[in-house]
């Protein structure tokens, strides 16, 4: 069984045909999805990718997080669909109470753009599971409103229920609390984070990394976390 | 016709970054006096009719839900502009 991974396109989304294209690389059937779309025509997992959904206007995500789709994103998402929400997409998690916290502007006030490394700290989420616990990987990281902010008793709630997932090493680009760099539900289906998986997924277009300059894959390891654990529990059903 | 007027500020235990951006541009442009800054955002919500008491409660409802994000930001204010009317009707 192909597994099908939606990736939802809003007005103002930039990396939705890269999504679809690290879904296929990864060995899944990409599945657009369109911002209006009521259905999820029956996709096993959906992607909401980075971008400048409404042009970020009142805040990023608030608007997209109200779109039709999101409807049944939301539902199916507390039924345990898998849902990765990359950069914009993040934003609209947070708008959407799947996800604590918010993003603010970066601290430093402008654009970055940067191949970043990061911690794996929750090997145990839908989207995650093929990673060991305390990886370190490097994929690009490019946002405006990046730094993630949260309330201290919320700060330490996900942080002894094991909630965040990625944290930045080395150097904290954006101000975000705790260096976190994204976080999952208490579930472990709705995973969320700044830096973006789907660019660095294939030879000659990612990161630098050991295996050479533009040879970083580190992405690739989120498609397959989801297929892993997709094919995990249809084994079990 | 009635306009509401909903102020939305970022919280003040948040390092408010336009504000502060603001605030260090100012003394470049011989404004010493402030020391601080920090920027909200001001919707103007129009309606036709009077100034109904059901808009002001549709209005605050409409703040909470989606003009503000609790998690970052207060709605301090949601209040009719009561020149709206007058604005309207003068020809000028």
């Amino acid at each position: 069984m192909t597994i099908r991974i939606g990736v939802v396109t809003f007005p103002g989304t930039l990396d939705d045909r890269d999504a679809l294209r690290a879904a296929a690389l990864a060995g899944a059937e990409g599945v657009p999805l369109w911002h209006r779309d009521r259905s999820l025509h029956g996709v096993d997992a959906v992607v909401l990718p980075g971008g400048f959904s409404y042009g970020d206007y009142l805040r990023a995500g608030a608007i997209a997080r109200f779109a039709p789709v999101m409807e049944a994103i939301i539902d199916a998402a507390h039924g345990g669909l898998p849902v990765l929400g990359i950069c914009n997409g993040f934003q609209v998690l947070t708008e959407s109470h799947l996800l604590p916290g918010s993003m603010i502007k970066n601290d430093h006030l402008t654009f970055i753009c940067r191949e970043q490394r990061l911690n794996v700290e929750n090997n145990r989420t839908a989207w995650t599971n093929q990673f060991s616990a305390g990886q370190e990987i490097v994929i690009p990281l490019k946002n405006q409103d990046g730094q993630f902010v949260a309330d201290a008793r919320t700060l330490d709630q996900l942080e002894a229920e094991g909630r965040i997932v990625f944290r930045y090493q080395d150097w904290n680009p954006n101000g975000s609390r705790r260096d976190i760099a994204g976080v999952t539900n208490e579930a472990g289906n709705v995973v969320g984070l700044m830096p973006h998986p789907e660019h660095a997924v294939e030879l000659g277009f990612g990161p630098d990394s050991g295996a050479g300059p533009r040879a970083g894959q580190d992405g690739l390891c989120f498609f397959a976390s989801v297929i892993q654990h997709l094919g995990a529990l249809a084994a079990a059903g | 016709m009635a306009r509401v007027i909903v102020d939305v500020m970022p919280k003040p235990e948040l390092l408010d970054p336009q504000g502060k951006a603001v605030a260090g541009a100012l003394p470049r442009l011989g404004f010493t006096q402030f020391q601080a800054v920090r920027q909200g955002k001001r919707f103007e919500l129009e309606a036709a009719g009077p100034p109904a008491p059901e808009l002001l409660a549709a209005a605050r409802e409409a703040a909470t839900m989606v003009l503000s994000n609790p998690v970052i930001e207060d709605v301090v204010s949601v209040r009719f502009d009561h020149g709206a009317d007058a604005a309207a009707q003068d020809p000028a």
